[in-house]
């Protein structure tokens, strides 16, 4: 019998690597008077249903499309979360 | 002698690379992207565009269309595969180049032309290129920074696969690593370019240089077919 | 109908106003329906005659003044009413093109306002069965010292490039105008062309009952509800956050399949009709298709494929979801038609039939739900005959014959000529558009003979040996104060864009972007607008084939500088033929064709400098400016050009170091000054051209010129790396005493310089400079 499993996926730039849309957004900050933030990263967040036999199934598949597809391991790491309902 | 040209849904410059190929002197057949064979083609083109709307990024999801079998095997059995702007992009995400296309570091489009540097004359793609001479092309695209990590990069020039670098006096528009704007790979018969040579092909539309590139092709894949 | 507007007495307002009034209607508006109707419409029936009697559907305040315009020519082949203009170009071809704003939606939402805008436009001419070949933008913004200007401009640039170079189609020109009437209020109007073949045109009319209307492209939803008539008619103030659900959002990706299916069942010969949905959506493309082809329309909502969930009927028949289009087709031709909508990856559903009875019917689940004469709300929607008053302070143009001022305006006591040059080449007005232009793709298609940074776009048609031209120009500045001449000299400097370049125009498209039509003095400028606008053109001999207007930009802060965007589309028969503006060589004469008047008020050097309280407007002859045209083309034709260029912004001085700066050249030159060095150098008096000549080609150009009754002066000769201009004549003198000793009566500047100032303009107002 399977169930649906709800997950997000979070997309961000490796550690490391320049991150010119993080740097703009950082770069506005003083215009706002938000002098006090920094460390800007600018990522995405892809969030899907999974249909499986079980949660771990679910995630494998998961696991497997953020490394293949969602994400470029290369410059990107990610991390999933399953989310509620 | 025929080109195959990919059309997936959202390329748009598949008939300016038709039309090119056509200038160059040879038969071009678009190839919509459902299709899992390259009709008997002696080269492949990927042309520029935002292919599925690039909207994940950029070649990300045209990389598993089903033409891109078809294209994997042709490259494999050494077949000449040149891939422009969006089309590069497409080659780097399905591996059958090394790198990534990130993010121009204006974080803008960029519209301009530029001069090319012509690393290596020796290449199916740039043996028509006299020595010394700089190429003058269009760029456009978002997602066009060159990128590997630094030991890669020295692994990549060591092997002679950098085959284009942007030039003074416009230089590097996009904050590509070390102003690379093409490789190839270590076979020498897969090659992707940011830069459009297919419009940069009639005097009449500002230059003519990036015809020597598809003329290169042309007359590479003839020599090609003869070795096969 | 026409509908007298009553001086209404408005009872006091109720608790809840009645549903017609909250969706935008009057009462007298109601009274007409009912009337129509012959019984009281109901809810969905409201709200059908509510998007289509909007000014941006049924222009009620602006289709007796449209009608006054000369729409005829041998070669036009659509005209006003289709949803683009199509003008013959030759060898079996045809251009179609068309203006249009997003003003509204663009202050809402600058990017997804632009790029919808982009998409709209585009599908207008894609349903007259053309392939897009080019975008034009014309943007207005306020002045942008402030961020909040800064990120509408970053916004509506991205917006518009976002959507052009997805689908592929280059932008190959356009205007960048700021004035501070355009701070809250900006002007987003977007001009496409396409190219097809004169017997593939397509119409959007349903002319046999029993045809099918098959939507296709993307799925319904809820965008855009009550866009139409709340973003386009009603003033919007600090309530456009509330408004944002509303907006539209773009999909330039399905947008792109939707020209790649359009153009192959338009190929194909599979449509019988076509029509994109925009404004109104679903209700005006079924009742416009029907009018047009004198039949009905049923539409069966069931069968509508939606991307939400409990639409209501009237959702689902206004919703402007965007990237969509209704074609009627013959009923044995519907599979090979599901079939490109397949391969093309788009949905596609039957959900109508074409009826005799010529009512646009709606029917659920087989239960019918609304029933109104398709005319009633299309052709023969409301017109509101407006009240039109001039205001108290203006200043016109001379009229003909009056004796010119001695004196408007000089340069400031001891001012440098060269310091203002390169203050009117570094005003963002005048500057390079790069920093705009660099982020639109300009050479997809490979076509592109002439891009952004042209006075017009020019682009080669393959297969043939035409190349099309394409200009959009504008002069609210002078329309501040004699909207007629502001429309006239619109039309005038696009069409010497076109005819620099050798070419001979075709047609013209206008978007006319006014203030609130109810208020006297500002219906005064949208009626004088287009006078000016009929003039000129009916003086040119140019038909006009079609336009939008766009009214009600207004805004706490005020209204709008009366804006007449032109837009013009004209063809040179030999590509070889073409002039660019740039100089080329080295000892080539400079010639100015033409003779510039007094009146420095709405120039630039204006903004920069002030002038006198007495001045006024140049004035312009449009006999003149027609004579120098004809001077253009025949001097292109018979090979005597080097170079051309129009005058205009910034005068004399500009034109001439813009062609420097193109050209990578300088200039020795000498300049008379009849009245004034201000107005000789910086006047933007019409109907002017510099060009450039070898020099056994002058005698030549003499006698064309004098044949013509054009004035023709030699200026001095293109050279070196410095622009020098020498003032001679009585004014220079008479000026160079007032200003005071050790004034050089010289301009002199080095092209580097220039250059540099040009290049700043953008970027150092925008901060990145």
């Amino acid at each position: 019998m399977s169930s649906a499993y709800r997950f997000s996926v979070s997309i961000m730039p490796r550690d490391g690597i320049l991150d010119p849309a993080g740097r703009a957004v950082e770069a506005a900050l003083p215009e706002l008077h938000a002098d006090n933030v920094h460390a800007v990263r600018v990522g995405r967040r892809v969030e899907l249903t999974v249909e499986s036999d079980s949660a771990a199934g679910a995630r494998a598949t998961v696991d497997s499309l953020a490394a293949d597809f969602l994400a470029n391991p290369l410059i990107e790491s990610w991390a999933i979360e399953e989310m509620a309902g | 002698m025929k080109v195959a040209v990919v059309v997936f849904p959202g390329s748009n410059c598949d008939r300016d690379a038709v039309h090119g190929v056509q200038l160059a002197g040879a038969e071009a057949e678009l190839v919509w992207h459902e299709r899992t064979d390259l009709g008997g083609a002696d080269a492949v083109i990927l042309p520029g565009g935002f292919a599925h709307g690039d909207y994940l990024r950029s070649g990300a999801i045209a990389r598993f269309s089903p033409v891109m079998g078809a294209v994997r095997e042709h490259a494999e059995r050494g077949g000449l595969t040149l891939g422009i702007c969006n089309g590069f992009q497409v080659l780097t995400e399905a591996r059958l180049l090394p790198g990534v296309l990130r993010r121009n570091t204006t974080l803008r489009f960029e519209h301009r032309w530029v001069r090319l540097g012509v690393e290596r004359h020796d290449t199916a793609f740039t043996h028509a290129v006299p020595a010394g001479m700089t190429l003058r092309m269009p760029i456009a695209h978002g997602e066009g920074a060159y990128w590997l990590p630094e030991p890669d990069l020295d692994a990549l020039e060591a092997k002679g696969q950098v085959v284009f670098r942007y030039v003074a006096p416009e230089g590097n528009p996009n904050g590509s690593e070390r102003a690379i704007a093409g490789v190839m790979n270590e076979r020498g018969n897969v090659c992707g370019l940011m830069p459009h040579p297919e419009r940069a092909s009639e005097s009449m539309l500002g230059s003519d240089d990036g015809l020597l590139l598809l003329r290169s092709l042309v007359e590479s894949m003839a020599r090609v077919e003869v070795a096969a | 109908m026409t509908l007298a507007e009553p001086l209404e007495v408005v009872p006091a307002v109720a608790a809840t106003p009645a549903l017609h009034r909250r969706l935008g209607l009057t009462d007298a508006e109601l009274t007409a329906i009912t009337d129509l109707l012959h019984r009281a419409p109901n809810d969905l029936e409201l709200a059908m005659f509510s998007v289509m009697w909007s000014e941006h559907c049924s222009y009620k305040s602006s289709r007796s003044l449209l009608r006054t315009l000369p729409t005829r020519g041998d070669d036009v082949l659509a005209g006003p009413g289709e949803q683009a203009g199509v003008v013959r170009l030759g060898d079996g071809l045809a251009v179609a093109f068309k203006i249009e704003s997003h003003n509204h939606p663009s202050a809402v939402e600058p990017y997804q306002g632009a790029a919808t805008g982009v998409g709209g436009i585009l599908r207008d001419i894609v349903a007259m069965g053309a392939r897009p070949v080019a975008l034009l933008d014309a943007l207005k913004f306020g002045w942008p010292t402030d961020s909040a200007t800064r990120r509408l401009i970053n916004g509506v640039v991205h917006g518009v490039g976002g959507y052009g170079n997805c689908v592929g189609v280059p932008t190959i020109g356009g205007e960048l105008t700021f004035d501070p009437s355009y701070t809250a209020n900006p002007l987003v109007n977007v001009m496409c062309v396409g190219v097809l073949r004169e017997d593939r045109i397509a119409h959007a009319a349903a002319p046999t009952p029993g045809s099918l209307a098959v939507l296709y492209g993307s799925t319904t939803g809820r965008d855009g509800i009550g866009g139409a008539s709340v973003l386009a008619s009603a003033n919007f103030d600090e309530t456009s956050a509330a408004m944002r659900p509303s907006v539209q959002v773009g999909d330039p990706f399905a947008g792109k399949l939707l020209i790649e299916a359009t153009l192959e069942l338009v190929e194909r010969g599979l449509l019988e009709g076509l029509q994109d949905l925009g404004a109104a959506g679903l209700t005006c493309a079924s009742s416009e298709l029907a009018d047009r082809g004198g039949t009905g329309m049923r539409i069966d909502l069931a069968a509508v494929p939606r991307r939400e969930e409990g639409m209501a009927p009237f959702e689902v028949m206004i919703s402007e979801s965007q990237e969509r289009m209704l074609a009627v087709v013959d009923p044995a031709r519907l599979d090979e038609v599901l079939e490109v909508c397949r391969r093309w990856g788009l949905p596609a559903a039957v959900v109508g039939t074409v009826t005799g009875d010529g009512d646009v019917v709606v029917v659920d689940a087989g239960q019918e739900l609304a029933r109104v004469p398709a005319r009633a709300l299309a052709s023969e929607s409301i017109e509101i005959p407006r009240l039109s008053s001039p205001p108290q302070r203006r200043r016109n143009a001379p009229a003909p014959g009056e004796t010119p001022l001695a004196h408007d305006g000089l340069p400031e006591r001891g001012m440098d000529p060269a310091a203002v040059l390169e203050a009117l080449l570094g005003h963002p007005n005048l500057g390079s558009r790069a920093w705009v232009t660099t982020q639109y793709d300009q050479t997809v298609g490979t076509d592109t003979v002439a891009g952004c940074e042209r006075a017009a776009g020019v682009l080669r048609v393959k297969g043939t040996k035409r190349a099309i031209v394409v200009a959009t120009d504008s002069q609210p500045a002078v329309a501040l104060h004699d909207p007629a001449l502001a429309a006239s000299l619109a039309v005038a400097e696009c069409a010497r864009n076109i005819a620099v370049t050798g070419a001979r125009p075709l047609g013209i498209t206008n978007c006319l972007n006014f203030g609130d039509p109810g208020v006297p003095d500002a219906y005064w400028q949208l009626e004088q607008s287009v006078r000016g606008l009929r003039d000129a053109a009916t003086a040119l001999g140019i038909p006009i084939t079609g336009g939008n207007v766009s009214l009600y930009n207004e805004s706490p802060l005020g209204r709008i500088a009366p804006t007449a965007q032109i837009g013009i589309v004209g063809v040179i028969d030999d590509v070889g033929d073409l002039v660019g503006p740039a100089f080329r060589s080295q000892g080539d004469l400079v010639v100015v064709l033409g003779e510039g008047g007094p009146g420095l008020v709405g120039s630039t050097y204006e903004l920069l400098a002030g002038s006198a309280p007495e001045d006024r407007p140049p004035s312009l002859e449009m006999t003149k400016e027609l004579a120098l045209h004809e001077v253009l083309r025949r001097a292109a034709a018979a090979h005597l050009l080097e170079s051309a260029h129009d005058v205009s912004g910034g005068g004399l001085a500009v034109a001439v170091a813009e062609s420097a700066i193109w050209g990578d050249l300088g200039a020795e030159l000498q300049v008379a000054v009849a009245l004034a060095p201000a107005v000789a150098l910086f006047g933007e008096s019409p109907s002017r051209a510099v060009v450039t000549i070898k020099p056994d080609r002058w005698s030549e150009l003499v006698k064309l010129a004098s044949g013509l009754r054009v004035a023709c002066r030699k200026l001095g000769e293109v050279g070196g790396q410095r622009l020098r201009i020498r003032l001679v004549g009585v004014g220079a003198t008479g000026a160079a005493e007032e200003r005071g000793a050790g004034v050089a009566d010289e301009l002199d500047v080095a092209l580097t310089d220039l250059r540099r100032a040009w290049d700043h303009a953008l970027p150092r107002v925008m901060g990145e400079g």
